[in-house]
C-alpha cells in the first residue's frame, strides 16, 4: 500500500484567451482525501461562469466513486453555468468509472420533506402522541384487570414459578441496597434532628421524630424510589428487548398471553415484596437513628427502645406498609406498559426506559402526597 | 486464479474444549468470488468473523495483501477496515438511523466531505444496489427482507472497498430475489473489480455466482476449488450436498 496523497486542484491561465482556464487534478481523488478539492471546486464554481475550461485529469493517481461523484457534480454545475469544458488526459479507467457512476447518479430530484422543526408541527405531534399514549395505557390497564379476573377464576394458570423468580430478582437481591440507603436515611435524620433538639434540651424527642418520620413517610418513599430505579427500569428494558426480538409475538402466536406470562407475575411479585422491603427499611432506618442518638446525644439503646415502645403505634407502621402494594402496583404496571410500548428500534428502548423511570418515580411521589392528604383529613 | 489477496493458513479455533477449526488453510485470489461452504456448525461464519477480526483464532495466520492481520498494529488495522465492506447475515442495520444515514455513516465518520456531496454519493449507491429512490428516508423496521439485504450491501459498498465479505447474502430471500441478488453481486464485481468472500448454503449461488469455494467439515477444509474440482471429490458430505434431493429440485 503506497501512501495516499491529498486530492488537489491546480488552477492556472491558459494562453489561449482571456476567458480560458486550465484545471489540473492531482493526487488521490478518493473519499478520504477529497476535502481540499471540494472546497477548491466549490469556490471555483461560485466565481466563474461562461468560460472555457481545459480540465487535465492525467495526474490523478487514484479515483473512486466518491471522487467521481464530485467530478460529475462539478462538471454538471459548470456546464449549467454556461462553461465549455474540454477534458484532457483521461484514462480508460476513468472513462469506465465515469460511465458506471453516471448511470446511477440522480438528476437532482427535489424531495418532498415535511418541515419537522416547525413549532406547530411539534406541538401537534406531541399532543397526538400524548393522547394515544393514554389511550393505550387505558387499554393495557383493561387487559391487565381482565387477565387478573381470568386467573382468579382459574388459579392453576397463575405463573408461580415466574412469581418466585421475580421475587428473588426484585426483592431478595434488592436487600443490600435497601439496607444501605435506609440506614443512611436514619443517620441523616438523627443528625439533623439532634442539632435542633439539643438547643431545647429535648434530646429524648429524637425518638419520636425518627420513629414517625421513617415508618410513615421516608421508608416507604425511599424504598419505592430505589425499587423503581432498580426493578422498574429492568422490566422496561427487558420487555422492550423481547418486543424487538419478536419474543412477545412468538408468545402470542403460541397462545401465551404476555399479560399472564410477563406482566402479571411481575405485578404480583412486586406487590408481595415491597411491603416486606419497607418493613426492613423501617427497622434498619430506626437502627441507624438509634446509633447516632447514642453517639451524639448519649441516649442509651435501652432508653431509646423504651421510648420507641411508647410513641410508635402499630397504626403508624401499618400506614407505611399499606403504601407498599400501591407503589408496587404503580411501578410494575407502568414499567411493563412502557416496555411493551417499545417499537422496532434500539433507540426507543433507551427512550422508554427513561420515560418509565421518570414516570414511576413521579407517580410514586404523587400518590404518596395523595396518601398524606387523605390520611390527614381522616385524622389518622 | 490471479494473484492471491487473502491467505489463511493452519488456522486453529477453539471455544473452551470445543475445537472448531483444526488446521484450516484457504487462499483467495484477487477479483474472484469465493464461497465458504459447510454444514451447520462447521465454522463458516466463525471463519468469516476471524477474517474481519471480530474473533481471534487460537493459532495460525491470516494475511491480506501479504501482511498478517493478526499481528498488525491498530493504526494499520483502521486503514485496513476501510478497505473492506461487510454484509452481516441479518443486515445489522442501525435501527435508529434511516437508510440514507446508515449508508452515510462511514462517509461522515472517515471524511470531511460536505453533507450535500455525501448525500449524492449515498443516492448513487442506493441506485446502484437497485433500491427505489424513496427508500432513503425509510427506517430499517419499515423495509422488507430483500430491501434490508440491499441496504446492507449499499452500506458495505459505501467506502468503495476492495474486499467484500457477505454472510449468507441470499438466505431468507425468495428464489427470484435471490437470483436478482446474485446477479447484482456479479455485476458489482465486474463493475468495481471487487474481491468477494461469501458464506453460503445456496446451491444456486454456488453454481451461478461463485468462482471458487471451499467446503468446511470435520474441522478442516474437505474440498477447495472450482465447482468441477469439488464435484469429483469423493467425500460423502460433498456428494450428499450436491446430489441430494434438495440439490436436484432446484436445477
Amino acid at each position: 500500500m503506497t501512501a495516499s496523497q491529498q486530492a488537489q486542484l491546480h488552477i492556472s491561465d491558459t494562453k489561449q484567451g482571456e476567458k480560458a482556464v486550465l484545471l489540473v487534478s492531482v493526487g488521490d481523488w478518493t473519499v478520504n482525501q477529497l476535502d481540499q478539492a471540494v472546497e477548491c471546486l466549490q469556490s471555483f464554481i461560485k466565481l466563474n461562469s461562461g468560460i472555457i475550461i481545459q480540465w487535465d485529469l492525467s495526474a490523478i493517481k487514484n479515483i473512486d466513486s466518491a471522487g467521481m461523484v464530485l467530478f460529475i457534480n462539478s462538471y454538471d454545475q459548470l456546464i449549467s453555468k454556461g462553461c465549455e469544458i474540454k477534458l484532457i488526459g483521461e484514462s480508460t479507467e476513468h472513462k469506465r468509472l465515469y460511465q458506471l457512476v453516471r448511470r446511477f447518479i440522480n438528476d437532482k430530484v427535489t424531495a418532498v420533506t415535511i418541515d419537522k422543526t416547525s413549532f406547530v408541527n411539534k406541538v401537534g405531534e406531541r399532543s397526538v402522541f400524548f393522547v394515544l399514549n393514554w389511550l393505550s395505557f387505558i387499554t393495557f390497564l383493561g387487559e391487565s384487570f381482565v387477565s387478573f379476573w381470568h386467573v382468579l377464576k382459574q388459579p392453576t394458570e397463575i405463573r408461580f414459578g415466574s412469581i418466585v423468580k421475580n421475587i428473588e430478582d426484585a426483592g431478595v437481591r434488592a436487600i443490600p441496597i435497601i439496607v444501605l440507603t435506609s440506614f443512611l436515611i436514619g443517620v441523616v435524620i438523627a443528625y439533623q434532628g439532634a442539632v435542633q433538639l439539643e438547643k431545647f434540651g429535648a434530646n429524648i424527642f429524637i425518638v419520636d421524630m425518627i420513629a414517625l418520620s421513617i415508618t410513615r413517610e421516608l421508608a416507604p418513599l425511599i424504598t419505592a424510589i430505589v425499587v423503581a430505579g432498580r426493578t422498574g427500569s429492568s422490566y422496561t428494558a427487558m420487555l422492550g428487548v423481547m418486543k424487538i426480538t419478536e419474543e412477545v409475538n412468538a408468545m402470542r402466536a403460541m397462545g401465551f398471553m404476555p399479560q399472564i406470562f410477563l406482566v402479571q407475575p411481575r405485578i404480583i411479585a412486586l406487590i408481595l415484596c415491597l411491603p416486606l422491603l419497607i418493613f426492613l427499611a423501617d427497622i434498619v432506618g430506626i437502627a441507624g437513628g438509634m446509633l447516632i442518638s447514642n453517639i451524639h446525644l448519649g441516649i442509651s439503646y435501652e432508653v431509646f427502645i423504651g421510648r420507641l415502645r411508647d410513641v410508635l403505634d402499630v397504626d403508624q407502621v401499618l400506614i407505611g406498609l399499606i403504601k407498599g402494594p400501591v407503589f408496587a402496583w404503580l411501578i410494575a404496571t407502568l414499567s411493563c406498559f412502557y416496555g411493551l410500548q417499545v417499537s422496532n428500534n434500539s433507540e426507543s428502548i433507551g427512550r422508554y426506559t427513561t420515560i418509565s423511570v421518570v414516570n414511576t418515580i413521579f407517580f410514586v411521589i404523587a400518590s404518596d402526597a395523595l396518601f398524606s392528604i387523605v390520611l390527614t383529613e381522616l385524622g389518622i | 486464479m490471479n494473484s492471491e489477496i487473502i491467505k489463511v493458513s493452519n488456522l486453529v479455533t477453539q471455544f473452551g474444549p470445543n475445537k472448531i477449526h483444526d488446521g484450516v488453510s484457504i487462499t483467495i485470489g484477487s477479483g474472484e468470488i469465493y464461497g465458504i461452504l459447510g454444514g451447520s456448525g462447521s465454522g463458516k461464519s466463525t471463519l468469516l468473523k476471524e477474517m474481519i477480526l471480530l474473533l481471534r483464532p487460537e493459532s495460525g495466520e491470516i494475511s491480506f495483501f501479504g501482511q498478517n492481520i493478526l499481528t498488525m498494529n491498530s493504526a494499520s488495522l483502521t486503514k485496513l477496515r476501510q478497505q473492506w465492506g461487510v454484509l452481516f447475515q441479518g443486515g445489522a442495520l442501525y435501527t435508529s438511523l434511516t437508510v440514507t444515514e446508515n449508508i452515510a455513516v462511514q462517509l461522515k465518520e472517515y471524511s470531511d466531505l460536505p453533507a450535500a456531496l455525501i448525500y449524492d454519493i449515498v443516492q448513487m449507491k442506493i441506485n446502484m444496489v437497485g433500491l427505489p429512490q424513496h427508500a432513503g428516508s425509510l427506517y430499517p423496521s419499515e423495509l422488507s427482507g430483500g430491501m434490508v439485504k440491499r441496504v446492507a450491501l449499499a452500506r458495505a459498498l459505501a467506502m468503495d472497498p476492495v474486499l467484500l465479505f457477505l454472510d449468507e447474502p441470499t438466505s431468507g430471500l425468495d428464489p427470484v430475489s435471490a437470483n436478482m441478488f446474485d446477479q447484482l453481486i456479479l455485476d458489482l464485481r465486474d463493475m468495481l473489480g471487487l474481491t468477494i468472500v461469501m458464506v453460503t448454503h445456496d446451491l444456486e449461488s454456488i453454481k451461478t455466482t461463485v468462482d471458487r469455494f471451499c467446503v468446511l467439515g470435520e474441522k478442516k477444509v474437505i474440498a477447495e476449488g472450482s465447482l468441477e474440482d469439488v464435484l469429483i471429490n469423493p467425500h460423502p458430505w460433498v456428494k450428499q450436498f450436491f446430489t441430494g434431493k434438495r440439490g436436484q429440485t432446484r436445477n
